[in-house]
């Protein structure tokens, strides 16, 4: 594959769609499609054969928007359509030259498409994701030529150092750095895997992409394994992101077809291919470690850790590990720069974030934002603020490594730094905003549950530690604890996070943590007046039952 | 300088506690000047007096008059020590807590019982849910771990204590044993 | 041949050592008389790096670090005694206590476990933490031995001695968090193994009383995991 073969074909895709302009984009990823998009996909297409209109109707991946879904685009007027409905049909496809469906229609103009900056994102919802020759049309695979035939493998680590992007699975180690180690040390055989074993409670970023734009994924790795000297890839994909697992395997299919994996990629000596691996369920396995076990066919439970994969990773080879949303941004570091990376974010993040923004905001979907925007902007001019008659009470960030946000720090700007100063860390892009009616000793205790059942239960603190802190904590939501009980729920916080084997165990304590930090008052209200401000626990009522 | 007045108390155990206090033998005549027995199974006494300045719990908590019990020692106690691996951590008494109440019951009086097969319910204390060690229901000043403590161990325990200095456990017992 | 690995000074507890270069620092503290607790760690056997009893301060590192894969460095500081450490070493003891169903005065161990001495050593008195009381099973269908579930400690030292030592893969963990625990081959009973060779390894390495020989009882229950090192070493001059 050479330049003027992919100009070829991304002319070949853009003359074909400008023959017949006019399309209709429904968005098929698993937002909108738990909101049977797919009917609504199926009953337009009937629609648009029964009247003959000259219009193609497309899948499509995320418009980001997923509250209001299923969403459908219209182009090349470019009208977005909300909660379409299949019966909806034959009015969008009858209005498809005239005025459009005022009843349906949701405006671009507002903030929460305006406020975001679409790099990892930038082809969601606009191309179909199971088409290769789309995303060849919106420049796809151009990166990875021009780093296959136009610069050496340390040239790509330079770039991807100089952009300063760091790693988006959550704790933020500098992807440069990180490649740079692994190209350096030496190995007959190098992997490269992409971990997509996104478990967070709110958290669907990495989902969305897969679904959405799979190729940019795929290339990242390519580039990646380029730059490292890999010759083999993974990815590890849960279970329960089924539709995931079936588009990036159809990419990998399309990619190897025309060429972009298999051997001498591109007439260079560059050889490089990839199997997709799924994930059993187990949480864990997102920690580097377990999920290398677990591609071996070993027991997903971390290792102690170094060596570090970068030295001694998949079957004991230097392996370069990085998630999804990581890899999706290189295509376009790549293409356009690190520099041009390294001028969006703040002084120590750079580049842009995808979040899932869900919980108590108008607006729930997928964004993404700039290094460095305030929690503010986010919550309230892109997610649209709260529901009527509520009061804001905490955003999570982190999943259950990271820790609830309060009020008065909303102005701080979004970055790896700022985050953890407040107790929380940035994660992988869950954003859970809550008001007045969630309870912080009830979402401590859930966030503590989760942490309990997902232990690998390999080291002591975080096997039995968490069990223990969900014992403590469900005696304060059931109005049983004592103040001894708390001050052992804070020893053992300090315990786990001190001495678990692995982050799983090391940040378990994270969101007891943060909600005693700002929202201690709660927890004594538990503990002395059994009384649960929000009514979501029933510390009151069955006092008096269970003793 | 008067008498510290001592208790001893036997909740769910085995009186092997209190066995291995007595076999403290002739150490029990040494010490014997520094303490007077207000309360215990030993003695006579039907009264817990209102202050005691030491009271040894033997046993686990596993009905209601256990827990009424240690409720009355504890607030008429100076110290209190949870005497031996029941009163510290439940040991066999708290075997029972794996399994729920009715059934074990059932299995004790109506499954395995030949003669007169029926569940007591008159006149006997009540079951709790759970066996508790003794901490886990009041403050607890001194734990000595051991099935049971040595004589040894008691020993030290309450010359230290009536010396006024809490003894080093860890240095002269252990779970179990 | 391998050349000789290379030799590092460094520090324990205020006291200079020195260790070849592929030594752990649990490896260098033990050769130095400088104890360092451990319940998970055997020698002869691979690291689990999993009790966690055994992490160790360093100078200039943040985070604590096991002590039993870590390796020595020059100029590393340790430091293995320090009022937190003795903290969380008491609270890991505490912790494996109220998990399962240890009953000591009527193990087959009692006195001769190593979960108990520890606490011992480590001056635990008693458990703060609630009792979880699990009901787990006891698996007696094995002719020779039991394995009591009740006694458990996860340390995972029959798992590694049956895959690295004998080589017969027999025993597994299954299961997440507070539910993991051992089985044999697919969970099946284990005395229906056909991978179990009845060598007992397993059960002369359990540190508690989990694994025991039937109708021993008392001092002739007493483990001995010596057979490791001399096997060991027979398999290194063969090599």
């Amino acid at each position: 594959m050479t330049f003027e073969e992919l100009e070829q074909i991304a002319a070949e895709t853009r003359e074909n769609r400008e023959k017949s302009p006019r399309e209709l984009n429904v968005c098929v990823a698993a937002g909108c499609l738990s909101l049977h998009s797919d009917a609504v996909k199926k009953s337009l297409e009937e629609e648009v054969k029964r009247t003959g209109a000259t219009c193609r109707v497309r899948g499509t991946g995320c418009m980001g928007l997923c509250s209001l879904g299923p969403l459908v685009a219209s182009e090349p007027s470019g009208q977005l359509y909300k909660s379409v409905a299949a019966a909806d049909a034959a009015e969008i496809v009858k209005n498809l030259e005239g005025a459009p469906v005022p009843r349906l229609l949701c405006s671009r103009e507002q903030p929460f498409f305006q406020r975001q900056n679409l790099i990892v994102l930038e082809n969601s919802g606009r191309i179909d994701p199971e088409k290769i020759e789309e995303y060849i049309a919106a420049d796809g695979y151009r990166a990875l030529v021009h780093a296959l035939t136009e610069v050496n493998p340390n040239e790509i680590v330079q770039e991807v150092s100089k952009s300063g992007l760091r790693g988006r699975g959550g704790a933020g180690y500098p992807t440069g750095l990180k490649w740079g180690t692994v190209s350096k040390t030496a190995g007959t055989t190098k992997y490269v895997i992409c971990n997509a074993d996104e478990g967070d409670p709110g958290a669907f970023m990495d989902r969305s992409v897969l679904e959405s734009d799979p190729h940019r994924v795929l290339e990242g790795m390519a580039i990646a394994a380029y730059a490292v000297g890999a010759t083999r890839g993974y990815i590890y994909v849960r279970a329960e992101y089924p539709l995931a697992v079936k588009r990036f395997g159809t990419a990998i299919r399309e990619a190897r077809r025309l060429g972009f994996l298999g051997s001498q990629i591109c007439n260079t000596k560059f050889n490089f291919d990839m199997e997709v691996r799924i994930g059993g369920g187990a949480f864990v396995c997102g920690e580097e470690t377990a999920l290398i076990a677990s591609i071996e066919g070993r027991r997903g439970a971390p290792r102690p850790r170094p060596p570090y994969p970068a030295q001694a990773g998949l079957w004991d080879m230097p392996t370069l590990i990085n998630n999804v949303e990581t890899f999706a941004n290189i295509p376009s570091i790549v293409r356009r720069g690190g520099d041009w990376y390294a001028s969006i974010g703040t002084k120590k993040s750079k580049g842009t974030k995808v979040f899932a923004l869900t919980g108590k905001v108008r607006n729930v979907g997928l964004i993404e934002v700039p290094m460095g925007t305030t929690l503010r902007q986010i919550i309230y001019e892109i997610g649209g603020g709260g529901p009527e008659g509520h009061k804001f009470k905490a955003v999570q960030t982190g999943g259950p490594s990271g820790g609830c946000i309060p009020e008065q720090f909303l102005d701080l700007s979004v970055d790896y730094e700022s985050l953890r100063e407040l107790g929380s860390i940035m994660g992988s892009g869950g954003m859970i905003v809550m008001d007045d009616s969630a309870c912080m000793v009830n979402v401590a205790h859930y966030f503590m549950e989760f942490c309990m059942s997902e232990s690998c239960g390999k080291c002591i603190p975080c096997r039995s530690g968490t069990a223990q802190m969900f014992e403590l904590l469900t005696r304060m939501t059931l109005g049983t604890a004592t103040a001894r009980d708390l001050e052992l729920l804070e020893e053992l916080c300090d315990m786990v996070s001190s001495t678990s084997l692995c982050g799983l165990g090391q940040s378990a304590p994270n969101p007891v943590l943060s909600t005693l930090r700002y929202f201690r008052d709660e927890y004594i209200e538990h503990i002395n007046e059994k009384r649960c401000r929000a009514g979501v626990c029933e510390c009151g009522s069955t006092v008096g039952v269970t003793a | 300088m008067s008498k510290a007045t001592l208790a001893t108390i036997w909740l769910d155990g085995c009186s092997g506690c209190h066995m291995s206090l007595l076999d403290m033998d002739e150490r029990l005549i040494e010490l014997s000047p520094q303490f007077e027995l207000v309360y215990s199974p030993l003695v006579d006494a039907k009264v817990l007096p209102r202050n005691v300045d030491v009271a040894l719990v033997e046993g686990s908590v596993s009905s209601d008059e256990d827990e009424h019990k240690i409720r009355l020692i504890r607030s008429r106690a100076r110290i209190l020590v949870s005497l031996g691996d029941c009163a510290v951590t439940g040991n066999v008494p708290a075997m029972r807590n794996s399994f729920p109440v009715d059934a074990l019951l059932h299995r004790v009086y109506i499954e395995n019982a030949t003669l007169q097969q029926q569940v007591p319910t008159e006149r006997l204390p009540v079951l709790l849910k759970r066996v508790r060690p003794v901490h886990e229901v009041v403050t607890v000043d001194v734990f000595v771990p051991g099935c049971p403590p040595s004589a040894d161990t008691i020993y030290s325990v309450l010359k230290e204590l009536l010396a006024g200095r809490v003894p080093d456990i860890a240095a002269l017992s252990r779970f179990g044993i | 041949m391998n050349p000789a690995p290379s030799v590092k000074t460094l520090m324990i507890d205020g006291k200079d050592v020195s260790a070849r270069a592929d030594q752990s620092i649990l490896d260098a503290a033990r050769e130095n008389a400088i104890p360092i607790p451990t319940l998970c760690h055997l020698d002869g056997l691979s690291e689990a790096g999993a009790c966690r009893l055994c992490l160790v301060e360093l100078k200039g590192t943040p985070r604590l670090q096991p002590a039993c894969v870590t390796l020595v460095e020059e100029g590393m500081e340790v430091t293995t005694q320090s009022p937190r450490l003795e903290k969380y070493r008491r609270m890991v003891v505490e912790l494996l206590f109220a998990e399962r169903n240890h009953v000591c005065s009527v193990c087959v161990s009692n006195n001769m476990c190593e979960l108990q001495d520890m606490a011992k050593q480590l001056g635990v008195t008693h458990v703060r933490f609630p009792y979880r009381y699990p009901r787990l099973p006891v698996d007696t269908t094995h002719e020779r031995f039991t394995m009591d579930h009740n006694r458990c400690i996860l340390c995972t030292r029959c798992v590694r001695v049956c895959t690295e030592i004998e080589g017969a893969h027999t025993w597994g963990v299954f299961g997440r968090g507070v539910d993991a625990h051992l089985i044999t081959d697919l969970d099946i009973p284990w005395g229906t193994s056909d991978t179990c060779t009845s060598c007992g390894k397993c059960v002369q390495v359990c540190p508690t009383g989990a694994l025991f020989e039937k109708s021993k009882v008392g001092m002739q229950s007493q483990k001995n995991p010596d057979f490791l090192n001399y096997l060991n070493e027979m398999r290194e001059i063969e090599r």
